[in-house]
């Protein structure tokens, strides 16, 4: 048996390891080396674990015990272990996500210097990345609501993390109230669930389910949990303020957490109701969340001042279009027709959209993070000509700006496009809205462009100096990112992006993998 | 009727607690009602595995007993409990600040992340 068998207990052990060592290793250059090395690692254990996925199919790993149920004398037998379940999609969302936390921490790390407190953050952070790995291989709501409670823990530390500044106090105490009560809902629709069928496995609940009204209840509990936790319109108030006040490098991975949370929608809407749910409803309700972030996120975008809150709005705008994306395969699910004519299309576009936007978006964020470091400010009105002292984050940004407007030869166009072209079939609004979204955020960042990196250069910032190189590096991770996205479009939708959608809508592989043929 | 009270207690608590947090204007009292429906959902969770004259559910304490209440719910709701404490710590130690930084614990003079 390979050492790999064990990956999806790995990918989370670790970083715990590192979360607890760190909060004692109070050297700086220990702690920045302990830091990376983890950060490091992890993104390694989840290259190991997307390449495992794809060779074995879906993987299914239980803690302390070789089988997931537990059979009494009297033959009864209990699905009660704790349970990891990874397949294609989750996989993916690994490998996303921990690529966007190392960019993330090896940019952080310079600004660590400026604290004394370098550990508790690097602890909260490791923390941060374990919740948001589990989210992404549970396979047992409970846990998945466990989960969700140390991501939550964990970014309202991160958030509130300048203490002296009251802004960021004020947006996490708004975070805090907000999370913790959808959080409760959650926890009260999985109490339905396990009410009704007595079992938290979500494979072994979505091959029992049967929608009547107490799953209706529950559906709709999860879904406004999700949709808070990854900021859709109308519960999005609290994410603008969130990232714009968070520490510099700390937004780019806030991006990937709400992802995961975004993960648990569809693995809830796709893999435990799935085939269950008759009607286009819910479908519909996941496409308007869609249609109404996309369009009121980039409204509110253009009128920003604040580079970071406005790329804060932009992610709403980008999280509208994953939510359509996804939602019109949800609209084709029961019809194999509709999935060939747009629903596959849509999905693809979608969960291309997922790792396109955790690229560029945290890159913006990132060399946000950087005008922050070199400047002190991240006010519009008071930036500017900051090309001539800052070519490698001007450069970096023009990258990201152009990805995220989908400019023709970047990965953003490309995901951008399967959205246009899916939705169009369903209803040219849709694709409407779309594009005038996309114009608009390109609005946008050419707005911020002029009035952050052209232009004469301003008396106050002529000493301005360019990031230090781990800062750099940080972001050229993700440069990199992006550019191999946008160059090599077709391997990357047909050998990460396919797979993935695949595995989402074969509700039927997802509840094969754990309950096998013949049990109950 | 009788049977069905501690869901009535739990929709009530759940009402009370969601009030709170929607029109209080202190925020200590959005703290406190947090907490409540914190309550109510572990309530609710241990109400869901009772079972009526059931005995708890350890096979060595349980004595004659054949029925025992589900202990899936209690594990939860223990572990729910310990999460709660987490977080009303955080909100508590947020309020601290919040109140040193703006010397008021009303939502309506803390407002300077608008638009």
């Amino acid at each position: 048996m390979s050492w790999q068998v064990h990956l999806p207990a790995l990918i989370l052990t670790i970083p715990l390891l590192g979360a607890f060592v760190s909060i004692a290793l109070t050297k700086p250059r220990l702690r920045n080396l302990w830091f990376t090395f983890i950060l490091a690692v992890t993104t390694v254990l989840a290259f190991l674990l997307w390449r495992r996925v794809g060779i074995y199919g879906t993987l299914i790993y239980v803690m302390g015990g070789q089988s997931w149920n537990f059979t009494l004398p009297s033959g009864m037998s209990l699905p009660i272990r704790i349970i990891m379940e990874v397949d294609a999609f989750g996989a993916f969302m690994v490998l996303t996500g921990s690529i966007s936390a190392l960019a993330s921490g090896l940019f952080s790390i310079r600004f660590l210097d400026r604290v004394h407190d370098g550990n508790k953050f690097v602890s909260l952070f490791l923390l941060l990345l374990t919740a948001m790995l589990g989210l992404e291989v549970t396979g047992d709501l409970f846990n998945f609501f466990v989960f969700l409670e140390i991501a939550s823990v964990a970014s309202y530390g991160l958030i509130a993390f300048w203490r002296d500044t009251p802004e960021a106090i004020e947006a996490s105490f708004k975070y805090t109230v907000l999370s913790t009560f959808v959080a409760l809902l959650f926890l009260i629709g999985v109490g339905i669930l396990y009410g009704v069928y007595g079992t938290l496995n979500m494979a072994a609940l979505a091959k029992n389910i049967q929608v009547g009204f107490l799953e209706k209840v529950a559906l709709v509990l999860f879904i406004t949990s999700m949709a808070m936790k990854c900021g859709a319109v109308p519960l999005h108030m609290w994410e603008p303020d969130a990232y714009g006040q968070a520490p510099a490098g700390i937004p780019c991975f806030l991006v990937v957490v709400g992802q995961a949370s975004l993960y648990g929608m569809f693995r809830i809407a796709f893999s435990i109701y799935g085939q269950a749910f008759h009607g286009s409803i819910l479908a519909w309700i996941v496409v308007v969340f869609g249609l109404l972030s996309m369009f009121i996120g980039v409204v509110m975008a253009v009128i920003q001042k604040e580079a970071k809150r406005l790329m804060a709005y932009h992610c709403i705008s980008q999280t509208g279009y994953m939510l359509m994306g996804i939602g019109l395969g949800l609209l084709a699910l029961s019809s194999p027709q509709a999935m060939s004519e747009f629903g596959f299309t849509a999905m693809k576009g979608g969960i291309f959209h997922i790792i396109n936007n955790a690229m560029y978006k945290g890159l913006l964020f990132l060399t946000a993070g950087s005008l922050f470091y070199a400047t002190g400010t991240t006010d519009l009105n008071k930036l500017g000509g900051l090309s001539r002292n800052m070519p490698y984050t001007t450069i970096m940004f023009a990258v990201a700006a152009a990805a995220i407007a989908g400019l023709p030869p970047f990965n953003g166009f490309v995901s951008k496009l399967l959205i246009y072209e899916s939705s169009f079939v369903v209803h040219p609004f849709l694709a409407v809205v779309a594009m005038v979204t996309s114009i608009l955020t390109l609005a946008s960042f050419v707005k911020v462009f002029q009035s952050g990196f052209l232009g004469p250069s301003r008396e106050n910032m002529t000493n301005v100096r360019e990031v230090p190189l781990s800062m750099i590096i940080g972001m050229s991770v993700l440069c990199l990112m992006i550019l191999t996205l946008s160059l090599m479009p077709n391997w990357v939708l047909s050998n990460l992006i396919e797979p993935a959608a695949r595995d989402l809508v074969n509700q039927a592989s997802y509840i094969q993998a754990v309950m096998g043929s013949g049990l109950q | 009727m009788i049977d069905n009270l501690p869901m009535i207690v739990v929709g009530a608590l759940f009402v009370i607690g969601l009030y709170g947090i929607m029109f209080k204007r202190n925020i200590i009292k959005i703290a406190i009602a947090v907490s409540v429906v914190e309550s109510s959902t572990n309530l609710f969770l241990i109400v869901l595995g009772y079972r009526t004259g059931g005995s708890i559910p350890v096979y060595t304490l349980a004595g004659e007993f054949k029925k025992m209440v589900l202990p899936t719910p209690q594990a939860l709701t223990l572990t729910a409990i310990v999460i709660g404490l987490a977080t009303t710590a955080l909100l508590l130690s947020l309020i601290m600040l919040l109140y040193k930084h703006y010397k008021t614990l009303d939502v309506y003079e803390i407002r300077r992340l608008r638009g």
